[in-house]
């Protein structure tokens, strides 16, 4: 009597310990599982605009301008220099102003205004670029028109919170005493700051400004209502430009089948450009922790 | 000038010229100023967006988000289609995302080897580095063809169809491939490294101790995560599902180029929609009449402020996690 009651508490307990160790392992590969399917579509982009996109690519087509299809279709050299010159313009105006306000939040990070920008700059990563496409086109375009130069402030605003960010995390592992060595030898506070401080972030700073130049070169919502886009090599800042998002835009929703075989090849050069700075980055942050150790 | 600037002045502006001497305050107040800026700036979105939008602000109060008719030529200017919109593809990206998400967020956090973690980490990170316009266009071209296209005809044919036993009317027909659906399986691949590296960072963020007494108390590897370790960091995984929510409402290029742009309101996911972003890239060009632009800047209002409030939220939910644990011990126990 005993012995059965006891071998069925056995066997009950046994099945529920197999129980147990089944769903263990089968919870735990299907976590395994998820992240080989977010894999999948990572290279089947990648596949495809290697694949679409080299066929369309060609000397030509990246240094030449916009033709009409009749005549081939022509090249992305305007848009190439169009995004450079956004790009660039957007960098010079974020790089500082990111710069400077990073070096506020890691001075006071506890006083009220250090914790608001912090929680600021992580809000404002967060906003949807077609906002503040928006928000230039109220301030700027209205009045002036489309530019290059709103263009490039709407990106810069895109690239603020990036470069805060980063140089602020990166300010704060300089050790210490490095600011108070400098600060004791009788140096200004800013040239502690930019000529002891920065110095030994600096790796860090550039890291940081390669993912926002990579997070807004692709940028496409904002521009529609600042750049614009436009056909022509243009250096004008005052002038509509062209960018290589807009272009791929509006190719790819272009009936044309050669329209559409450029927009692959135009994404090809995107993702080619976001991927080395992004890996870039990656290397050198990876690199410079090696070395701090 | 006058002879008088000559005569020493040290008592009263020592204290000031101390102060200018080495820049001090104008570095101070260069860094205030810049800390500021960033401030500014979400002010002033809102501020002007405000602003711009009062002609339909004034016509139509806050019917606008109710009407349901879209009719520019009319002067009728209703927001509802585009908010159901964007709710319904970001709802299909969150119940895709989300199990996903979490699933990578564990295994990165719980099972992965170290040196492996960093390395899938950054892969998987890297579906957020491609411009949302390359979605769009894989979406386009590739993505409907070859998935959307099989998985929307099987979806109508066997749920969707009036009169078979178990009857869906989300996936009534008719079906022409650029779709709700189309839009929401694209935003959830885009915002699945959102979710899954909050997730695992606030995962990481879990005391060491936390599994460890869980696991000599016989739990299982399982177990532990299930019970001891997600309760633990549920309110940062909840920022981190926010944040990607607030990612998908946003969202424009890829949602523009497959949601179809139809300012309709269906109760099928496989009919052509339209979403508050797409609405304003896609009709920009055209709205020609004040009216009809301050529509456009009042929707991309309502965008502003319902994104900034899910950021707060998720931001304090995150933070609350990394805050209790300030000796973050994380990783496999």
């Amino acid at each position: 009597m005993s012995v059965s009651v006891a071998s069925r508490r056995w066997t009950r307990s046994a099945a529920r310990e197999r129980k147990r160790r089944l769903v263990n392992v089968l919870m735990l590969s299907l976590t395994g599982l998820a992240t080989l399917l977010a894999l999948v579509p990572l290279a089947w982009i990648l596949v495809e605009v290697v694949a679409r996109g080299s066929s369309a690519l060609s000397v030509e087509f990246l240094t030449q301008t916009f033709k009409p299809t009749s005549l081939g279709g022509g090249g992305i050299w305007h848009a190439m220099v169009g995004t450079a010159i956004l790009v660039g313009l957007a960098s010079f105006l974020a790089v500082p102003i990111g710069i400077l306000a990073a070096f506020y939040v890691v001075a006071h990070p506890d006083s009220t205004l250090g914790l608001a920008v912090r929680f600021g700059t992580d809000v404002l990563s967060g906003l949807p670029s077609i906002v503040v496409g928006l928000f230039i086109y109220t301030i700027l375009v209205i009045e002036r028109g489309y530019s290059a130069w709103a263009g490039s402030l709407a990106l810069a605003v895109l690239m603020l919170p990036v470069v805060t960010r980063t140089t602020e995390e990166m300010l704060r592992l300089v050790p210490k005493s490095l600011r108070e060595a400098s600060l004791g030898l009788g140096a200004p506070e800013w040239k502690a700051s930019f000529s002891v401080m920065l110095p030994a972030a600096l790796t860090g700073v550039m890291t940081g400004l390669m993912l926002a130049v990579a997070r807004v070169s692709g940028e496409t919502a904002p521009l529609l209502f600042t750049a614009l886009g436009s056909n022509n090599l243009s250096v004008a800042l005052d002038k509509p430009i062209a960018a290589l998002p807009l272009t791929l835009f509006k190719y790819a929703v272009d009936p044309s089948k050669v329209r559409n075989a450029q927009a692959w090849a135009i994404a090809l050069v995107i993702i080619v450009l976001v991927l080395v700075l992004n890996i870039g980055a990656r290397l050198i942050a990876t690199w410079r922790s090696r070395m701090m150790r | 000038m006058l002879p008088k600037l000559a005569a020493p002045r040290r008592p009263i502006s020592s204290s000031i010229a101390r102060a200018l001497q080495h820049g001090d305050l104008a570095y101070q107040g260069l860094i205030a100023l810049s800390a500021l800026a960033i401030l500014g700036l979400m002010v002033g979105v809102g501020v002007m967006l405000w602003i711009y939008s009062e002609p339909t602000r004034i016509a139509a109060g806050w019917s606008f988000v109710a009407e349901t008719e879209w009719n520019p030529v009319g002067d009728i200017f209703g927001a509802a289609p585009f908010i159901l919109g964007t709710l319904n593809t970001s709802l299909v990206a969150l119940i895709v995302a989300f199990p996903l998400g979490l699933g990578i967020a564990i295994f990165l956090s719980e099972l992965c080897p170290v040196q492996l973690r960093t390395l899938l980490g950054f892969v998987v990170e890297l579906l957020a580095a491609i411009p949302s316009v390359v979605y769009g266009a894989w979406g386009i071209f590739v993505f409907i063809p070859a998935f959307v296209q099989p998985l929307g005809n099987f979806l109508m044919n066997t749920l969707g169809t009036p009169g078979r036993v178990p009857f869906l009317p989300i996936f009534q027909g008719p079906f022409f491939g650029a779709s709700t659906l189309a839009a929401g399986l694209i935003l959830a691949v885009m915002i699945l490294p959102t979710i899954s590296a909050i997730s695992r960072d606030v995962l990481l963020a879990v005391p060491r101790a936390q599994r460890e007494a869980a696991l000599a108390l016989g739990s299982t590897r399982w177990e532990t995560i299930w019970q001891v370790v997600l309760p633990y960091g549920l309110s940062g995984i909840l920022g981190g599902i926010i944040l990607g929510l607030g990612r998908a409402l946003g969202e424009t290029m890829a949602v523009t180029m497959v949601i179809g742009n139809v300012s309709q309101i269906s109760t099928s996911l496989l009919n052509p929609g339209y979403s508050m972003a797409s609405v304003i890239a896609n009709e920009w060009g055209e709205s020609r009449t004040p009216m009809y632009a301050s529509a456009l800047i009042e929707i991309g209002l309502l965008l502003f402020v319902t994104s900034l409030l899910l950021n707060v939220v998720a931001r304090l939910l995150v933070w609350s996690v990394s805050r209790r644990t300030p000796d973050a011990g994380g990783g496999r126990a």
